[in-house]
């Protein structure tokens, strides 16, 4: 209990720590939303001073942070200049759109990647693993944004897949069952993406993980109790090898709000991505100190996850922070 | 000995290629912003050895392609008249290093261009814009790499060596840090800086920006080596015979966390070259029209250049190698030994 309360405090100590940062960082960048409007002549310079005054730009740095986080606590995390509103019902339309992408993608990338792994463990060594061990290699240095491409370029050649966005143009008259249907033909590109970026990381950890526990002597023993490959690997082996997959598991849920920016974008899927860098390209501040927070969030939510999944799944961990 | 001779085959590769890019006015038959305006979206030539009557040449050649009758952006060959490709001709000026004034070319083609991977909406060569990307991007790669190395370094043997608050309060920021979304990080601090800037301002900006970013965790692996390193027995025994923090710093402790820069340096070098690559892509790194492997591939983002243009994709494909030689290198390294393999690729996606 005390192990868990001693992470959340570090994890809000974090979170605070990054907001203070990233307000920093966008705060002091040169410019605001409102200098374009002063090259424009129609615009009188006393109405963007007064623009200015308004959404507080004229106040203090500290004051302008204080302002923010009240608004953050009445669930509006700051004002959006380019779209006139209160910036965390954007944020959260474009995470949910975000999330469905990358959830997917990321259940789909450890639904093979812990199969492909484990049999790769089994034949260390041997022609299977190393054709694998090849291609997780060839998969890892192509870099994320040619994957993208490529398949973009293969789906537009090929016109199996539509290329861009997130529904069809007459989604609002289609069936249920053909929007789903619709949603899921636009999905299947940006999830490949995704899952093509991710796997060759994920499948090469279980096998060295896995690899690293079949020579234990208690598998040998089991071995000669004639259990079956199958228990062996899956109910003997891979728990006994789950501490470092948990980490990774962890820091694969840290990533699901940020880890699909540059996909989204080259795939134009109107989650975060292309939000936030509309928002870098305007200025429009709280936009993206919203996203840097909300990225963040995920990342510390992962890493805590998996703090927790860890003292449950090893009772070492339980001892060790319970003496202490 | 196996291992340090598949360290020593990564390291030629990437020294062939990164020769190839620093000598890239040599190796790029033309200049990289030579326009050719008769010849937009022309696409790669192949290399034959074959003829269309079935003669073999010794020398390659290439045909002249012409736009195929009742079409506007369909070519074929022209395999009247074979172009054979010469090797080190005049042509464009360049500096080769920076400071060499040299015509001389590896290859080129007397009467007619050879575009081996094509050319762009202005009918610039690709494969000559390729190479010149090169020398922005893999700079800038390793220049961050630099940078990040040397503040980690310096945080990290400051927060391992003095320990106590320092210690403290280092780490904490680099928490922090590690903490910030990274693609995200960088988007912040390139808002920081102004949009519209020169070539060479947006370059020396990005790497200061590349650099200024990834510190946290060599600092955090320096650390750990210094705290390790510093409770040795000559260490002591140094420290025992009245020599200096500076001293020990130096002859004794800091000599001990060179693997873990060498490592650190291939896996952020890459890293650091693909970061380059994502902000110049999206509009927000070196600008037109200095090449960088970034705004090589961003006429992409267009529609119809996806649909008629797929040879704008193939520097995608060669850049490749580059990435398989710095992976090579890491894992050579891992395999001796360090264990900072899975914190070190898992931060780094």
């Amino acid at each position: 209990m005390r192990y868990l309360l001693r992470r959340l405090s570090h994890a809000l100590f974090l979170l605070a720590g990054v907001s203070i940062l990233a307000f920093l960082f966008t705060a002091l960048a040169p410019g605001t939303y409102f200098d374009e409007m002063r090259l424009n002549p129609q615009i009188a310079p006393e109405t963007v001073t007064a623009l200015r005054a308004q959404y507080g730009f004229d106040k203090p740095l500290p004051v302008r942070y204080a302002s923010w986080l009240r608004s953050v606590i009445h669930g509006e995390m700051g004002f959006s200049f380019a779209y006139n509103g209160p910036v965390a019902p954007l944020l959260l339309v474009r995470a949910r759109n975000t999330l469905l992408l990358t959830i997917t993608a990321t259940l789909l990338a450890w639904g093979i990647a812990l199969p492909l792994g484990v049999w790769s463990a089994d034949r260390l060594g041997r022609l299977p693993d190393r054709l694998l061990s090849w291609a997780t290699a060839g998969l890892l240095v192509i870099p994320d944004l040619a994957v993208a491409l490529g398949l973009l370029v293969l789906a537009v050649r090929s016109g199996w897949f539509p290329t861009g966005g997130m529904a069809s143009v007459d989604f609002e008259t289609l069936s249920p069952f053909n929007k789903l249907r619709d949603l899921a033909l636009h999905m299947i590109l940006p999830v490949t993406a995704l899952v093509l970026s991710s796997l060759p990381l994920l499948v090469r950890h279980v096998r060295a993980a896995v690899a690293d526990v079949l020579n234990a002597p208690f598998l040998l023993a089991a071995v000669g109790h004639g259990i079956r490959k199958r228990t062996l690997l899956y109910r003997y082996a891979l728990p006994a090898a789950a501490n470092p997959l948990i980490s990774l598991f962890g820091f694969s849920i840290g990533v699901l709000l940020s880890g699909s920016l540059l996909i989204e974008v080259v795939m134009s899927w109107p989650g975060l991505g292309p939000l936030l860098l509309e928002a870098v390209l305007a200025r429009d501040l709280y936009v993206v100190v919203g996203g840097i927070l909300g990225s963040t969030l995920f990342l510390v939510g992962g890493n805590l996850l998996a703090d927790l999944l860890l003292y449950w799944a090893d009772p070492r961990i339980r001892t060790e922070s319970g003496a202490r | 000995m196996r291992v340090r001779r598949t360290f020593a085959k990564w390291l030629v590769v990437l020294g062939v290629l990164h020769g190839m890019v620093v000598c890239a006015g040599f190796f790029a038959p033309y200049d990289p912003v030579e326009q050719d305006r008769q010849s937009p979206y022309l696409p790669p030539m192949r290399l034959h050895l074959l003829d269309a009557h079935g003669h073999l040449h010794v020398r390659p050649f290439v045909y002249a392609l012409r736009l195929r009758e009742s079409s506007f952006d369909q070519f074929e060959e022209d395999t009247t008249e074979p172009h054979p490709v010469k090797f080190f001709l005049r042509g464009a000026r360049y500096r080769l290093l920076g400071f060499l004034p040299l015509r001389m070319h590896f290859f080129g083609g007397e009467n007619t261009r050879i575009y081996l991977l094509g050319t762009d909406a202005y009918g610039r060569d690709q494969f000559s814009r390729l190479l010149f990307g090169g020398q922005v991007s893999l700079f800038a790669g390793l220049l961050g790499a630099g940078v990040t190395l040397f503040i980690g370094w310096s945080i990290g043997a400051v927060a391992g060596y003095y320990g106590g608050w320092r210690d403290s309060l280092l780490m904490r920021v680099a928490e922090l840090f590690l903490a910030l979304p990274w693609l995200y990080l960088l988007f912040a601090l390139r808002a920081f800086l102004p949009l519209a800037v020169s070539p060479l301002e947006a370059f020396f900006l990005i790497t200061a920006v590349l650099g200024a970013v990834g510190w946290a965790r060599p600092a955090r692996l320096v650390r750990g080596v210094v705290l390790s390193a510093k409770e040795r027995d000559f260490v002591r025994a140094a420290r025992g015979f009245g020599a200096s923090n500076g001293y020990l710093l130096r002859r004794h402790i800091l000599p001990e966390t060179s693997s873990v820069l060498l490592t650190q340096a291939a896996i952020l070098i890459p890293q650091y070259v693909l970061a380059e690559m994502t902000l110049s892509f999206l509009g927000l790194g070196v600008p037109e029209p200095v090449p960088s492997w970034g705004n090589l591939l961003s006429g992409l983002q267009q529609y119809s250049v996806l649909v008629s243009y797929w040879w704008m994709y193939l520097p995608a494909l060669a850049m490749v190698p580059f990435f398989l030689g710095y992976l090579g290198l890491a894992s050579s390294f891992e395999e001796r030994g360090a264990v900072y393999k899975i914190e070190s690729r898992i931060w780094g996606m």
